[in-house]
């Protein structure tokens, strides 16, 4: 256990040694003021789990940035379709991974290593940004119906309900068909469209809870206007939940991206995206299952770091819940 | 209970109205005389396009169009396929087994194996196995279904086949009344494949539920009384550690509704799911509307199911 702890702190922090060999234990050190951000901060980099989480999202993000690197170590383009032995066999199939295509080459002769580079840019794209919006319109709606309550809350409260009911990768999908053409925006906006619903639910009974405390009748009484209290005093009071909420929407978002474009409906070809790969490679996969296991890995890995480390994050800034996972 | 019953299914219609309000809304914003054009054929002169506009009644108001809709609705119509004139009760007729077969026995399966594992971990909180439940929770969790499905494909299908084991087939559907064994064999991976992914929330929640329950008075008492640890965990503490459970499972029925168009998607299993993606490349916007209202009102119906549940699972709750 002491050990463990001691090797959390090693993977976190340099050189820092800490006295208290049990989180639970009251620390005996200097006593000094912290913020709740700069505790929950404290507690995330002692989390081995979610540190290690952290360093292969942002191997995933340098990844996405470098791609070009990729294909210019490897001199393979994103979109060339390579004819020779090496890339397809005589009869048009996908070639297995060698000295020449790493991840082996899909069914056209592209380079899987270059695409699966490339793709990880369209699911960090659409990723934060859907989150990004889905929590900006979630949380400005729910501190408006917590807010003002009345018509107002009865109306956004139904409305939550009716997009919490509908099944959204149907209606995602039939949007999509309604729009007629699809872009990288057109994505994130159909992910935000239902996502803030979630989001809006939770702030409203957080504000709810909020507007009743003494602070906020003091800046009533002080003439603050709603707008006021509403985003400079009540605002800070939700960004903690919103966070915690914002780790787990994040890696939801990556699959629904990969979602839509497996059913066809994601960011048109010829940008390279993993939900889009893993849907041509479904063809393909008894024969080539590198064409599968590529964007399939690179997929699961990227949700798998978003998770462990949302979980750390949730842990970190409420260490009463029990953790969805570690421990 | 009967009044929170009628309340219940009120606000039920109320969000079920809405939702029809807001699909037809949002789908007929599309251009109209687009699917006129489309349907009257290549060809067709501009009077042949009206006609055909005529015909779809999209000429009349948008909101005698939506009373129209409403009205057959009401009288179990759905309207007929913009394509091929098919009625969409008849699609989704032939459809909702499947998907039905689909999602029970997904549930069944997750919900065993979630709960199982959960109350397990509970039992032996920081074992070895309680560890392996939660690494392969986090596993699933974060795994997309097709890729799941695919990988199950890969390892059952084909390489089980490659190898003289014809076990698994890779796609297809047999119905249940024609031959209950062939229809298991047919639904297995994709039962697994569903089950799999949902169960690993259920795990850690039935796993906090159960911690949170063993700790009560009312277990100790029940622990004092002399009643066997067998006793007091299935009989005493599961029940109302079961809650949580329930309201997870009323939420996850649009989920599941969700996975099944991935999970149809990946097999070949011509369910709703599976429809209503081949709508969307047919721009068969009935069909669309149709399975829309018929998987929302499914969530609406599992979420007063559900309410219900916590009366009967936990004693204390009165409704």
């Amino acid at each position: 256990m002491t050990q463990g702890i001691n090797d959390a702190i090693g993977a976190g922090d340099s050189g820092q040694i800490l006295e208290v060999l049990d989180p639970g234990m009251p620390n005996t050190k200097v006593i000094e003021g912290r913020s709740p951000f700069a505790l929950a901060f404290d507690r995330l980099r002692r989390d081995r789990g979610a540190m290690i989480s952290l360093y292969v999202i942002i191997a995933i993000i340098v990844v996405a940035i470098a791609a070009p690197i990729f294909a210019a170590v490897t001199g393979h383009g994103v979109d060339t379709q390579y004819r020779g032995l090496d890339a397809l066999s005589p009869a048009g199939a996908p070639h297995a991974p060698s000295s020449t295509f790493w991840f082996g080459t899909d069914d056209q002769g592209r380079d899987l290593l270059v695409r699966t580079a490339y793709g990880a840019r369209a699911s960090l794209e659409v990723g934060i940004s859907a989150t990004a919006l889905t929590m900006i319109i979630g949380v400005t709606i729910g501190l408006f119906a917590g807010y003002y309550g009345g018509w107002i809350d009865i109306l956004l409260a139904r409305l939550i309900d009716v997009i919490l009911s509908v099944p959204y990768l149907l209606l995602a999908i039939a949007l999509v068909e309604v729009l007629g053409h699809i872009s990288l925006w057109i994505v994130i906006a159909i992910i935000a469209a239902f996502g803030w619903a979630g989001v809006a639910r939770i702030i409203r009974g957080q504000v709810i809870s909020i507007r009743e405390r003494e602070f906020v009748e003091a800046a009533r009484s002080l003439g603050s206007s709603d707008m006021r209290i509403i985003f400079v005093d009540i605002l800070p009071n939700v960004i903690a939940p919103a966070i915690v909420f914002s780790t787990l929407l994040l890696p939801a978002s990556v699959l629904t991206e990969a979602a839509l474009s497996f059913l066809g409906v994601g960011i048109p070809p010829p940008t390279p995206d993993w939900g889009q790969m893993i849907s041509d490679a479904q063809q393909y996969y008894q024969q080539a299952w590198w064409y599968l296991a590529a964007p399939g890995v690179a997929l699961l890995l990227t949700t798998l770091a978003f998770n462990i480390f949302g979980d750390g994050v949730r842990d970190a800034f409420d260490p009463r819940t029990d953790r969805l996972f570690a421990k | 209970m009967t009044r929170f019953l009628i309340r219940r299914v009120f606000q039920g219609l109320i969000v079920m109205f809405l939702v029809t309000l807001i699909v037809y809304l949002l789908f007929y914003l599309g251009d109209p005389h687009d699917i006129a054009r489309r349907l009257a054929g290549r060809q067709a002169t501009p009077d042949q396009v009206q006609a055909e506009y005529v015909k779809l009644g999209l000429n009349r108001p948008l909101f005698s169009q939506y009373g129209h809709f409403l009205w057959r609705l009401l009288h179990g119509d759905l309207g007929a396929n913009f394509v091929n004139g098919v009625k969409v009760t008849t699609v989704v007729k032939a459809a909702a087994p499947i998907t039905l077969s689909l999602g029970l026995g997904a549930s069944v399966i997750w919900l065993v194996l979630g709960v199982s594992t959960g109350i397990y971990s509970s039992i032996h909180p920081r074992s070895v196995a309680d560890r392996t439940f939660t690494a392969l929770a986090l596993f699933f969790y974060s795994i997309p279904v097709f890729v799941l499905g695919l990988s199950l494909l890969y390892l059952f299908f084909y390489q089980l086949t490659v190898h003289g084991h014809a076990w698994f087939p890779a796609s297809n559907y047999v119905g249940l009344t024609d031959d209950p064994f062939q229809w298991a064999r047919h639904l297995i991976l994709p039962w697994i494949t569903l089950a799999l992914i949902s169960a690993a929330a259920y795990t850690r929640l039935s796993r906090t539920s159960m911690l949170e329950v063993l700790g009560e008075d009312y277990i100790r008492t029940a622990r004092a009384k002399g009643l066997s640890e067998r006793r007091v965990i299935f009989r005493h503490a599961l029940r109302s550690a079961l809650t949580p459970v329930v309201t997870q499972f009323g939420i996850d029925v649009g989920v599941v509704l969700g996975g099944a168009i991935l999970t149809e998607s990946v097999f070949g299993l011509p369910g709703l799911g599976y429809e209503a993606v081949h709508a969307i490349n047919d721009q068969n916007l009935p069909l669309i509307i149709g399975i829309v209202i018929i998987a929302a009102g499914a969530v609406i119906l599992a979420n007063i199911v559900v309410d219900m549940m916590y009366a009967v699972l936990d004693p204390r709750v009165r409704l």
